[in-house]
């Protein structure tokens, strides 16, 4: 008894030994198709193309109101402090910060990044016409628009920053050469 | 009189354990050396089993909190697997509490059918575990003699991830052949974003919910992150709720304003995805003391390339190297551990490793960084080697190197 029983054991291991037979198919069925309302309930991201910016529009003396209340108290009250991350240094300007002004390469960044991230303590919580105006005082206050332009879904992915012709992308890949 | 003569000896004996264990435990506060021991073991009965594992209150590793990240302790390591609790952790705006059973992640964009995956959903599909370290792009601290590995380059950290690959999801919601970059998206506070080519998730990408065979912790990403392995630890997004497969890069915040490098001539370099390889020696270092006589140097050396293929040592300045010998396993784009037995003659000296991955990339100086980025270079992917200096008396001292 004891013995065929270790024989059909050995068996089953050749088996196991000699080749997997799983077939894997090309789906499962697990999960559930999202609705567009679903979708459209996260989805927050902004490309360079503007695809995802709201309606709405800013400009930079109502972003300057806003600016003062819901954002100097970390920034400085003209955003050219130089806080941990100060945001105000026009392109050209001797400090070695980064900031929209000199480093940004995509004016969209701004209002995507204001949109989800800030202000830090309360973030998530600004309109989509609220960041339209933070959007255009920060453009305005780094020398990259006057203070007559509107930002609005048109206008802001047709900026060019001044700093984006400095990006190039990565070209390290390996072996023996120092990048 | 009679109940306590029933009283079975082994409920007895636990009962005796357990008030001795309340009396231990009430003092862990203390510090280790303070806390009472028994100079005998053999003559008293230790603590019964728990419910969790605890360390020895003589071993007190710890990570290094700031307001934004918590470094691993290389120098008290012995092996390649960071124990999970002590795993670095670097996030933008805290670690979210996030309920699993509520946990979702939406895949859509440029695909055929946009789908959601519970948590549940993701654990039914075919699983796969992988050993590899993930470490921050910004991990290189210098400036003083008295730093540790840990203040060096305490931001890398390595575990068996468990989870699904990103190409079963893809396959599952159909991704569509003209997708070419996909946006990953957290669940905190930051929102947490960065572009990732498509290529990449096809590849080895993974959605992570297991961490050294436990549930994923919640500084690491609990429920599920996204696993690059060997590339820059921003982009594993934890606490992973969204994926956006599309035709170019977002440019998001972190991969534009953050993450991206000065290079010569003012250039800045965008998508430095791969950790170049590096290695460093966690003893003897600082604050460690050493002897006259057999010393066995140890460390650890990784790649986000490949297989590290020799780590070389100098117990002389940089003048001779030799091989060090490598602990198995050796593997793809993971933490390697490595040592070298050497001889102390008491002498000062200056120590140092040397990596070299499977694709002939060697461990650069401080000094090949700088001409080959220019000495304006950003803080982001520097891996130099890493020199002590043993001083006559036998203390271990950082070597620190000015470039800015
Ligand atoms: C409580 C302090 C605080 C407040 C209030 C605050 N921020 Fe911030 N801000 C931060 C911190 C901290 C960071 C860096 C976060 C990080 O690196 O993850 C930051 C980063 C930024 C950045 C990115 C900077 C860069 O160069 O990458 C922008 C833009 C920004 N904040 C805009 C705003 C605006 C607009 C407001 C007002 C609506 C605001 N912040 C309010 C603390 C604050």
């Amino acid at each position: 008894m004891l013995r065929s029983i270790s024989i059909i054991g050995m068996l089953f291991l050749l088996v196991a030994c000699k080749g997997n037979n799983e077939k894997f198919p090309e789906r499962y069925g697990f999960g559930r198709l999202a609705s567009q309302a679903e979708i459209d309930s996260q989805n927050i991201s902004i490309r360079p193309d503007g695809h995802g910016l709201p309606a709405g529009s800013g400009i930079a003396a109502t972003g300057k109101v806003i600016y003062l209340a819901k954002c100097a108290m970390c920034h400085g009250p003209t955003g050219t402090e130089p806080t941990a991350n100060r945001l105000v240094a026009p392109f050209g300007d001797t400090t070695k910060s980064k900031t929209i002004g000199n480093y940004w390469p995509y004016a969209t960044t701004i209002f995507d990044y204001i949109r989800r991230a800030m202000p830090f303590n309360a973030p998530g919580s600004l309109t989509n016409e609220e960041v339209y105006h933070l959007t255009a005082f920060l453009l305005c206050s780094n020398h990259i628009i006057d203070s007559t332009k509107i930002i609005n879904q048109v206008t802001l992915p047709e900026i060019v920053m001044p700093a984006k012709h400095l990006y190039v992308d990565d070209d390290r890949k390996g072996g023996n050469e120092v990048k | 009189m009679d109940q306590e003569k029933k009283l079975p000896r082994r409920a007895m004996i636990k009962a005796a354990a357990i008030s001795a264990t309340a009396a231990f435990v009430g003092k862990v506060n203390l510090p280790a050396t303070e806390q009472p021991t028994n100079d005998d073991p053999t003559k008293i009965q230790g603590t019964p089993p728990g419910k969790v594992g605890t360390r020895s209150p003589f071993e007190q590793p710890s990570k290094k909190a700031s307001d934004i990240s918590g470094r691993t302790p290389l120098q008290d390591l012995y092996g390649i697997i960071t124990p999970s609790d002590l795993h670095f952790e670097r996030s933008h705006a805290g670690v979210p509490a996030i309920n699993p059973d509520k946990y979702e992640l939406l895949i859509h964009g440029m695909v055929e059918r946009p789908m959601i995956f519970k948590l549940k959903d993701l654990k039914r599909f075919p699983a796969i575990s992988r050993i590899a370290f993930i470490e921050c792009s910004g991990n290189f601290r210098s400036g003083k003699e008295t730093m540790t590995p840990q203040e060096i380059c305490g931001l890398t950290s390595q575990s068996e991830w468990t989870g699904v690959m990103l190409s079963t999801l893809f396959r599952e919601v159909g991704v569509s052949p003209k997708a070419t970059w996909f946006l990953a998206e957290g669940s905190d506070a930051a929102v947490m974003t960065r572009s990732i080519p498509v290529e990449k998730g096809w590849k080895d990408a993974m959605i992570a919910y297991g961490q050294n065979g436990e549930a994923i912790r919640p500084e690491q990403g609990y429920p599920a992150r996204l696993f690059l392995p060997g590339w820059e630890g921003n982009m594993n997004v934890k606490w992973i709720r969204r994926i956006e497969l599309s035709d170019q890069p977002f440019m998001t915040r972190e991969e534009t304003s953050k993450y991206t490098e000065t290079i010569k001539d003012h250039k800045i370099r965008q998508f430095s995805f791969d950790m170049d390889a590096r290695s460093i020696i966690t003893y003897p270092s600082y604050p460690q003391e050493v002897e006259k006589g057999w010393i066995e140097i140890r460390g650890i050396a990784w790649s986000g390339r490949g297989k590290i293929e020799r780590v070389e040592i100098s117990t002389d300045g940089g003048k001779h190297w030799q091989y060090a010998r490598l602990q198995e396993p050796v593997l793809d784009k993971a933490h390697t551990y490595f040592r070298y037995l050497w001889h102390w003659d008491g002498s000062p000296t200056e120590i140092m490793s040397r990596a070299v991955d499977d694709t002939g990339y060697y461990q650069p100086f401080l000094k090949q960084l700088i001409d080959a980025r220019g000495a304006e270079m950003g803080g982001y992917h520097l891996n130099p080697v890493t020199s002590w200096l043993i001083e006559r008396g036998g203390r271990v001292l950082f070597k620190p190197e000015k470039w800015k």
